[in-house]
Order: structure tokens, then sequence, then C-alpha cells
């Protein structure tokens, strides 16, 4: 077996070995897979000083330049061996797909799904920004002005540099940041603690591509660290669990990408047809291992929430979990196996709540939280709840999860909340209206599509490009 | 410039010298405090409670950590400052000097001449390139009620320097942080650093004492090389190994400016650090100025010295005419090192807060 590498921090590119480091463990057995250079906050504040020779070192390269950058690193990313550790020794995409589904407990399925979603991210990079800039012509980016669509344009970046704090929940996350480079915006980034992998393989990518190393700071600290990314780089994403990002809730540099509460809402209409969306709903709740925030968490009927639990208990029940690299798998394991006791623990003391029990229960033969493979596991849940105001009833868990309530169309936008992503079984006129009105609403699929379906081609969960970027006026003389 | 680290091998001769002197000390000591022409009340009323007699059964070092129990901090916060005034200094009136950072009714040391007597003798392990005689110095850090406001201004002095000082209040900076006002606690930092970079810009500095995150802080905001300093003398709060390294080798611009970290507080006075640098990971070893203190890393439990190069709680003795203090368990630990040529005894090393690993600690920003 071979020794366990040791990942440098990248100093705006350059490794940087710390005398404080971290592990990285097998999510089985707790060996240890990877140790990291955990950096002390000032060295991120030193570095960010310089952070303006990161950008003007992706300036000298033009958009489409970038945009080929981008499609090579693609390539290298899901085909090539890639350095990995400060010694610069090469791990191969399978080598890289093993090691991930260790330490992060994804089954090697899920992990070459993400692999497959970033390739496709990366080599598609075309389209992305068409669909970020709305058909903007990349060389006016190369200029700073131009025209769109018969009018004068000139966008001015709002950052020098894009700070990150990652979490360590699925790897396809880290397609949110990779326009950033094309847009000619360097990366600072926070890896999540048990998921170095794929920010430090797609900045290797990038760099065997023809990237300037310069626009890549990984950075793996602590708390403060993480406070001064988000604080001193002008633009910031992170992502976390609501209490993590409530904390920079209206703060227009940090953009926050926290629970999805993503929803199967069916209309009057169709709700007769519901068994026709079994697999549509099953889909939903379960791809990806249920930990993306554009998994379903909640399914919302005007009837049948009882016979629509009942059906997807009887699909999603006997789920097991199964060896990491069995095809069929669908459940992941917990890189923290306190992460699953405090969720099962959660779901059961809110389950004391009158109005709710486990749909699953009858068909799960055993516990919610098993020990298997070697790993633990949370196995699907899906709760009957009798009013979308019970505590369970629009909840998110790191696991195949979701109620089943029942409100009456009518009343459904009032009552969902803040929806990442809500799929509409409708084919009614006037409730299609008013779903394209709501604005709480990220994305909206009308008709039989999974909420884990994204389009490429638009943002479902804000906007890089305005992020980034902002349009000013101007004028030029002759 | 890199930091040349020459090892040379303590001698067990050394070592041996070194214990008889401490052994002599603590007899000397010994004898001061627990007699009634030269002890303080305390003492004397508290030799009455025991069952063995100090002046009679407790001669050296050992016997002392054998006889004594650990001192209870309780006592310097309860007692009236009075009972600790030893008869020979009966006449004359006392500094009184608080601890640290905590809240409420802080711990108090008094004294007379100890802070000068400690900072002379440290004076002679700076290094006048980077802490030149006859010039200008500058604290930023805790002063108020502190011992350390009135010992810089006795080590520049002794230096021929002068030295400014711009105050930080650490017990605000903890209340800030426990009750998680972090805004807050940024602004009044950035205070204190305002304040500090208006002196450095305005009059000629060549010295620094302050604390790791406020140099840092400072180094942010300014040049320091380029404004004049020469030397930071740095202690306070916890610096690990990566962090002593980035304040080496970044901040102070790997020996431009020299970067001398110690160790000391209000009941000890300050323990010089061995070189430290790439040859030895950059951890940082203290060694107390014995026979006046007395550094040991123990295991609670036992009350005995733990292994050579493993971690347990600190524990200071403190030996002087003015103030007899054995065996305080401080609220930090640290690895055990060896003796070494400039202090042929054991090390302190890496010293972090008590628990750090388990629990988190407010330390602050300062």
């Amino acid at each position: 077996m071979k020794q366990a590498p040791h990942l440098p921090s990248l100093r705006l590119g350059k490794p940087y070995c710390s005398l404080n480091q971290s592990k990285v463990l097998d999510y089985r057995d707790g060996s240890v897979r990877a140790t990291l250079s955990q950096v002390n906050p000032g060295v991120i504040r030193r570095d960010l000083k310089e952070v303006g020779q990161a950008r003007a070192a992706l300036q000298k390269f033009s958009t489409a330049e970038l945009l080929e950058i981008s499609r090579q690193a693609g390539e290298f990313f899901l085909h090539e061996e890639l350095p990995v550790g400060e010694a610069g020794e090469l791990q191969s995409p399978q080598e890289y797909l093993e090691t991930l589904s260790s330490t992060s407990g994804l089954p090697h399925i899920m992990v070459r799904r993400n692999m497959e979603k970033i390739h496709h991210a990366l080599t598609h990079m075309d389209t992305i920004l068409n669909g970020l800039t709305r058909g903007l012509d990349v060389e006016v980016l190369d200029r700073g002005y131009g025209e769109q669509s018969g009018s004068p344009v000139c966008f001015h970046p709002t950052t020098k540099a894009l700070g990150l704090v990652m979490p360590s929940n699925s790897p396809a996350v880290n397609s949110l940041w990779l326009p950033a480079i094309p847009l000619k915006i360097p990366v600072i980034m926070k890896p999540g603690k048990d998921e170095p992998w794929t920010p430090y393989r797609l900045m290797q990518a990038f760099i065997k591509a023809g990237c300037p190393a310069k626009a890549f700071g990984f950075y793996p600290t602590d708390h403060e660290g993480a406070a001064d990314i988000l604080r001193l780089c002008d633009r910031a994403l992170i992502f976390g669990d609501k209490s993590t990002t409530d904390q920079y809730a209206g703060n227009p540099g940090v953009q926050v990408h926290g629970p999805g509460f993503s929803k199967v809402l069916i209309g009057d209409d169709e709700i007769e047809n519901w068994q026709d969306y079994l697999d549509l709903m099953v889909a939903s709740i379960s791809d990806n291992g249920g930990r993306s925030c554009i998994n379903a968490s909640a399914i919302i009927v005007p009837k049948y929430a009882k016979e629509i639990a009942d059906a997807l208990g009887q699909r999603l029940g006997p789920i097991k979990p199964l060896a990491m690299n069995d095809p069929n798998a669908v459940l992941s394991g917990f890189a923290n196996p306190k992460m699953a006791e405090w969720i099962d623990s959660a779901i059961d003391t809110d389950l004391l709540e009158s109005g709710a029990y486990d749909a699953t229960a009858p068909y799960r033969d055993g516990p919610r939280q098993v020990k298997a493979e070697g790993g633990t596991y949370l196995r699907p849940t899906i709760i009957a709840c009798e009013s979308i105001e019970h505590p369970l009833a629009n909840r998110e868990f790191l696991c195949p999860y979701a109620s089943v309530v029942e409100v009456p169309q009518s009343e459904m936008l009032d009552k969902i909340g803040p929806t990442l992503v809500v799929s509409a079984l409708t084919k009614c006129e006037s409730f299609k209206r008013e779903l394209l009105m709501d604005p709480r609403i990220e994305r909206l699929n009308v008709g039989p599509i999974s909420t884990m379906k994204i389009s490429w081609d638009q943002p479902h969960e804000g906007n890089l490009f305005e992020f980034l970027y902002k349009r000013r006026s101007i004028g030029l003389a002759a | 410039m890199r930091l040349e680290i020459v090892s040379v091998m303590v001698s067990e001769e050394q070592i041996k010298h070194a214990a008889n002197d401490l052994d002599q000390h603590v007899e000397e000591m010994i004898n001061w405090h627990f007699s009634p022409e030269s002890g303080c009340p305390f003492w004397l009323n508290w030799a009455k409670e025991q069952d063995f007699n100090p002046l009679e059964e407790v001669r050296t070092f050992a016997e002392l950590c054998d006889k004594f129990p650990y001192f209870e901090d309780e006592w310097l916060r309860d007692l009236p400052n009075k009972v600790w005034v030893p008869q020979a200094f009966a006449d004359r009136p006392f500094n009184i000097f608080e601890t640290g950072g905590t809240t409420g009714m802080p711990k108090q040391r008094i004294g007379w001449d100890d802070f000068r007597i400690d900072y002379t003798a440290f004076s002679k392990t700076l290094n006048d390139d980077h802490f030149p005689r006859d010039h200008y110095w500058l604290m930023v850090g805790p002063t108020g009620p502190r011992r350390l406001r009135l010992a810089i201004e006795h080590l520049a002095n002794e230096r021929g320097c002068s030295c400014y000082f711009v105050d930080l209040d650490p017990r605000w900076v903890k209340r800030l942080i426990a009750t998680q006002q972090f805004d807050q606690a940024r602004a009044y930092m950035d205070h204190v650093v305002e304040q500090a970079l208006t002196i450095i810009k305005n009059r000629e500095i060549s010295a620094l004492f302050t604390t790791p995150k406020l140099l840092e802080a400072l180094a942010e905001r300014r040049d320091l090389v380029r404004a004049g300093i020469k030397g930071v003398f740095c202690g306070g709060t916890t610096m690990d190994r990566q962090y002593a390294r980035f304040l080496q080798e970044e901040v102070c611009e790997g020996g431009k400016i020299g970067f001398v970290p110690t160790y000391g507080n209000t009941l000890m006075g300050l323990a010089r650090n061995h070189p430290f640098g790439p040859e030895n990971d950059y951890s940082i070893a203290y060694y107390a100025p014995q026979p006046r203190a007395v550094l040991r890393v123990i295991d609670t439990d036992s009350g005995k010295p733990v292994e050579y190069n493993h971690w347990g709680r600190v524990e200071l003795t403190t030996l002087t005419k003015e103030f007899f203090m054995p065996r305080f368990l401080e609220r930090d630990e640290a690895i055990r090192r060896e003796p070494w040529t400039e202090a042929p005894w054991d090390g302190v090393a890496e010293i972090r807060p008590f628990g750090a690993m388990e629990k988190k600690i407010v330390e602050g920003v300062y």
C-alpha cells in the first residue's frame, strides 16, 4: 500500500508544508489516507496582500484561452495522472476515485458520477459562461467593454479573488467555483476537512493545462482562517448548515450556500397520477446518496400523503449499504459517525411530537443507523407529516430523507418557504404562473424532471458572473 | 539571515553544578522565608499547621517538591497583600502586580526589586545588534497593574534606552471574545495597532515588546524592517511551532528583525528561549531564570516530572527573597526538554493552554 501523501498548502500556487498537519481518515477504519498542511491565518492574510499578482497572471490570458485551458483541465481531471502530495507523487483517476470514496464514504459509482459532472462543467465552460453572462461575447471581458444585444456594456471585477470555504459532502460542489478561472478571478480556498482531494486535483489539472499556478490558493486552516477568507476577499462563497449560513445572511460580499430544502410539488390536476411519478420522487430523494442541496427533502401534495409516503417507504426502506465498489450502491457512509448519530437522534426526537411517523420503518428491517461495510450509514427515511408545521416537515439531512405533507395547492407556495429546486408536477396554467412568479424558488422544473437535474447553461444557485463582475455605464470619446 | 543553531551538548558536570546551586538557593530561601526575623506572616503561620518543619526537613529542591503541596492560587486572590510581606521588607512600601487576563478578583503579587533583578539578568541574553543600546523601545501590550510594564521599562533603561507604551486591556478582549463580539474585539485590536503605528511613524523605535498577534497585525499594516525595527521581544500567548516559524520567517523576515520569544508572567519573571529554527522544527523551549524560578513539566497525578520530550503540566516554583511560591500549577502544558548549555536544567517547550487539545481556550486577539 502506498504511503499516505502529504498535501501541502498552495500559497498562490507555491506548495508550502506547514508544521501543523491534520489527517484525512478512512471513514471505515480510521486509517490515515493523507495529511494536510494546516496554515495559520496570518499566512492567508499575508498572501492576500499579494493577490493582485495572481489576478494579473490570469489577465495575461484571453477568456478564450482560459476556456480552452478549462477544457483541457477537464480532460486531465477525468483521465490523467495528476500530482498529489508534496513529493510530486502522481494520482491516477482511479486512485483519486478510490481514495475520495474511502474518506468521504461516497460509493465509487457516485464519485464517478461526480467526476463526470465536473468534467462536463470544465469541458462545457463556454456554455456555462454563456448562461451566466446571458450570451455576452467573451471578448468583452478581455477588453472590459463592448456591446451586447446592441447596447454598450462595460464590466469591472468586484474583487481581486474569490474566497471559498468548501464543504466535504459532495465533490461536484466544486463545479460552482470553476467559472472563476475563465472569468480571470483567482480562488482562495479553505477545502473541506474530509475532502481536499477534488479541489487539489482540479487545481493541478488547471496548472497542467497551462493556467498560472498563482491563481490558486489552497489553505487548509482553522475557523479564524476561514473567517479571514470571507472577510478579506471582497467576494466569497461559503457552504454550511443553517447556523453557519445565518451568520453571513445579508452580507452582499458572501454568497451563502446552505441547505436547499428542495421539493417536489404535485398539483391538484396531477395528484391522481401520483404513482406515475414515484420513480422521479425516489431519484430526487436518493440520488447522490441524498447528500446534495438539490435532493428533494419534502414532497408536497394536496392529498394521498399517507399513500405516497407508504409507496416511497416500500421503495426506499429496504435499501441497504452495499460495498463501496458495488455499482448499485445508493447510500454513502459517514466520514464523521457522530454526524450520523446526531441525525438519527434528531429524527427520533422530533418524531416524539405527534403528527408524524416514519413511513420507511415497516420496510427497513432494522434501525435507521447501521454499521455496515466497515462504516456508519443512515438508511433512507420518509416521514409522513400531518402538517407542514411539524418540525420534520421542512428539514434536510445528509442522507436520503424526505417528508411527505398534505397542503392544499392554493396554500403551497405560501408555506414551502425558500426552496432551491422545485419540481412541480402540474399542467395547470394558473399554478404554473404562480410558480413562475414566486421569488423564493431558485430553480423551477415544471413537469416530470428530477430535482437533481440541473442545467449547466443556467445558474441554479446564484450567478457567479454577476457576483464577480458589475456592470457600469461607460462613455468613450471617439 | 539564516538562524544558526550551534548544538553543544551540556555536560553532566554542568547539570550537577546547576542542581547544586539550586539546592543551595533553596536552603537559603527556606531559611529566609521560614525564619521569624525575615519571613512573611503567611508562610510562618502556614508552617505552624504542617506536620513537618521546613527549616529542618527541606534543604534541597527535591525535598521541597516532596514536602510542599501545590501552591493554591486562591491565596493570592483572597488574602490581604500584607500577609506576603517578608519581615525584612516591612519598612518599604511594595508594588502590587496583578496577573494576566482573567476577570473577577485578580491574583496579586507584591514586590520590591525582583522585577529589576530579573530583567537586568535577562538583558544579558539580548544581543546588541537587534536590541541596540541607547535608543528607543515601544511596548504594545498589557500595562496597567502588571509587572510587565515596569519590567520592560527597566529592561529598556538597563540598555540605555527609553520606552514608549501603548496599552492593551486583555481582560476586555477576553470578555469580548467570550461573548462572541468578534467585531468589537477586532476594532479594539485595530485601535491598539493604530496607536502603535502612530508612535512607530513619528518616533525612532528600534525594539518592540509585544504579543504575537499584535506583532502580526503591526506587520500587516507596516513594513517593520523599513520602519527601523531591529528586534522584537514577544510573549503572552501560545506560539505553536508553525506560528513561531511564520513569525520568524515571514513577519521578522528570516532574521532581519531579531525575534526573541519569551515565556513569563507576574509570578515567575522571564524565561529565555533556546535558539530555534528548522533544525529543531521551530520548537521553542524556554528555560526559567534558575535558581530564582524553577519550571518543571509534571504529571499532576504523580507530581513527578514526565519523561523528556513528553507533554505534562507546567509547574512553577518561585524562590526569591521577596516571594516564595512553591509548586504553582500554571494553566499551561508543555513538552519537557533536556538541559541546555546556557541553562543546564530542564526546559519547557511548545507551551499551550492546559487542555488545549480537548477544549476551546479563549486566548483572544492579543
